[in-house]
């Protein structure tokens, strides 16, 4: 790890028409690391995201990925320099086949370039992404559908990939198969972002997290200085959620 | 027409539909990628048409020949048309692209008045008035090439759409736009493709329709109608769906006039459409 941040968000502003969703936002991401965001719905987690990649642009503040600044470049722009989102809802192409929707993740040109390396480590990941690749996408299960969505967001060849409700309606078992990629992915030296509601899962996974209420940091940390931290307690269901 | 003879208009009916779906298929194309009611698509068939006798009469070009010159044109209009018009209008809101078509439909109307005047014209070539049989019937040449010209169109564009990547990537932002933008496609230029590829099927099926029926600077919106009811039978943007869709459509009006006499042909047609929207408002193929 190196100090300096690969991606810097310094006090952004977001709006969705008029209402305003985040305020005076600053994140940064070190290379390497796996970092979370924490907060309820409507916290602003997903527009933090949407706003890295490019969907939405920051009426204030600067977002700066390996030094330069990207606030206001389109989408596919930010995939080009190395973001990716696998987005909330896993937002698979339904009636392609899994390989179609893999291939698409590789749609930007450097990334086109490496398809075959890059889709033999995600059958690597993702063994049953290649039994399944003939498969229309749709008819995968919803643990399938992740995988493919994870699948498809390392095809665009990521420096850095921003991971929206990965475990929302999955089982248990399953979101430990997925955590587990995710180790792997990280080990490749692809630094993850990644958003969740299920506070104590990602505290043991997170190196950082940082934790919105309501559009604003609210806390920030790594893992254990946060679970030192009462409010993090009472905030999140008044249980202890750090473990032993 | 024989009478008694049911063969004669059902194959009329068949060739007849796949000139329909060639007219049908750029509607439906842009439908089911943009979500986008292409009013002007019977308009822009029919300045395919223009174009064609443009060619014929000012450098006796065949038709056929002339799409080499009208078929890069046409597309960049397609891409500029949606680059600077619908493009824009999407940002303002999703009626104001509707509006833009229509003013592009009542544009070229007025232009082509004004270039050709509104007397009927036709592509007559040597081979306008051929005929081959099939047994002891005799079937206009041309409408045959109609169905040909139809079923190579609708398999290329089916072969570009799944086998190509700037067609993956079309079919992508079809199913869902905000996760094609995250994969790193510029939906504003595939869009720009999507609009320019149907444009290219539209100056093909003008020359086509061309030589099939004279033409008039109007005639766009009554070939509008048929593309219409050939994509709701056939199911938006599925490029097999329409080809099948325009088929249907076909043999309707031929056996519709083969029953009920000429003057209910379209009215039949119709019937059978809203039909279909009734029992199945996806169309027989849509998703």
């Amino acid at each position: 790890m190196s100090d300096k941040p690969l991606l810097r968000i310094t006090n952004i502003d977001v709006f969705h028409g008029t209402f305003q969703a985040l305020w005076d936002v600053s994140v940064e991401i070190i290379r390497g690391e796996t970092l979370a965001l924490i907060g309820a719905n409507t916290s602003g987690k997903t527009t933090l995201l949407d706003t890295i990649s490019g969907l939405l642009h920051p009426a204030k503040g600067t977002i700066e990925f390996e030094g330069k600044d990207i606030a206001w470049l389109d989408p596919y722009q930010i995939v080009e320099l190395g973001i990716t989102q696998v987005p909330e809802g896993r937002r698979i192409f339904p009636d392609m086949s899994v390989l179609d929707n893999l291939l698409i993740g590789s749609y930007n040109g450097s990334a086109r370039s490496k398809k075959s390396q890059n889709l033999e480590k995600v059958y690597q990941h993702f063994p049953r992404l290649q039994e399944r690749r003939k498969q229309i996408a749709k008819t995968l299960s919803g643990g399938e559908q992740q995988m493919l969505a994870i699948g498809r967001g390392l095809m665009a060849d990521p420096k850095l990939m921003l991971i929206d409700e990965m475990s929302l309606g999955l089982a248990p078992i399953v979101i430990d198969e997925l955590f587990k990629a995710l180790e792997q992915i990280k080990e490749r030296g692809i630094t993850i972002l990644f958003v969740e509601q299920n506070v104590r899962r990602t505290l043991k996974e997170a190196d950082r997290a940082y934790i919105l209420e309501t559009g604003r940091v609210a806390l920030s940390g790594t893992a254990t200085e946060l679970c030192e931290e009462d409010r993090v307690k009472k905030a999140y269901f008044g249980v202890e959620v750090c473990g032993v | 027409m024989g009478s008694g003879d049911i063969i004669t208009p059902l194959v009329m009916g068949i060739l007849l539909g796949g000139l329909y779906a060639l007219i049908a298929l750029g509607l439906s194309m842009v439908f089911g990628v943009m979500r986008l009611i292409n009013l002007a698509h019977g308009d822009l068939v029919i300045l395919g048409s223009y174009g064609g006798y443009a060619l014929m009469t000012l450098l006796g070009l065949d038709p056929i020949v002339g799409l080499v010159i009208s078929i890069p044109l046409m597309f960049l209009l397609g891409f500029a048309i949606q680059k600077y018009l619908m493009g824009r209008a999407f940002g303002i809101s999703s009626e104001a692209p509707l509006i833009i078509a229509f003013g592009i439909s009542l544009v070229l109307q007025n232009a082509n008045q004004i270039l050709w005047t509104p007397l009927s014209r036709a592509l007559n070539t040597s081979y306008s008035n051929l005929s081959f049989s099939i047994g002891l019937r005799q079937f206009p040449l041309t409408y045959l090439l109609d169905f040909t010209a139809g079923i190579i169109v609708m398999l290329a564009l089916r072969a570009f759409l799944i086998h190509t990547y700037l067609g993956k990537a079309i079919t992508a932002a079809s199913q869902d736009k905000k996760a094609a933008q995250l994969m790193g496609i510029n939906t504003k230029r595939v869009y720009g493709y999507a609009f320019a590829i149907a444009m290219i099927s539209a100056a093909i099926a003008g020359v086509f329709l061309g030589m099939t029926f004279p033409f008039t600077p109007t005639s766009g919106v009554s070939f509008l109608t048929i593309a219409f009811g050939t994509v709701i039978i056939g199911g938006l943007g599925s490029m097999l769906g329409t080809f099948i869709g325009g088929i249907i459509l076909g043999i309707v009006q031929t056996l519709g006039g083969y029953f009920f006499g000429p003057a209910s042909q379209m009215l039949i047609v119709y019937v059978i459409v809203l039909v279909v929207l009734a029992i199945r408002p996806q169309g027989l193929f849509g998703r």
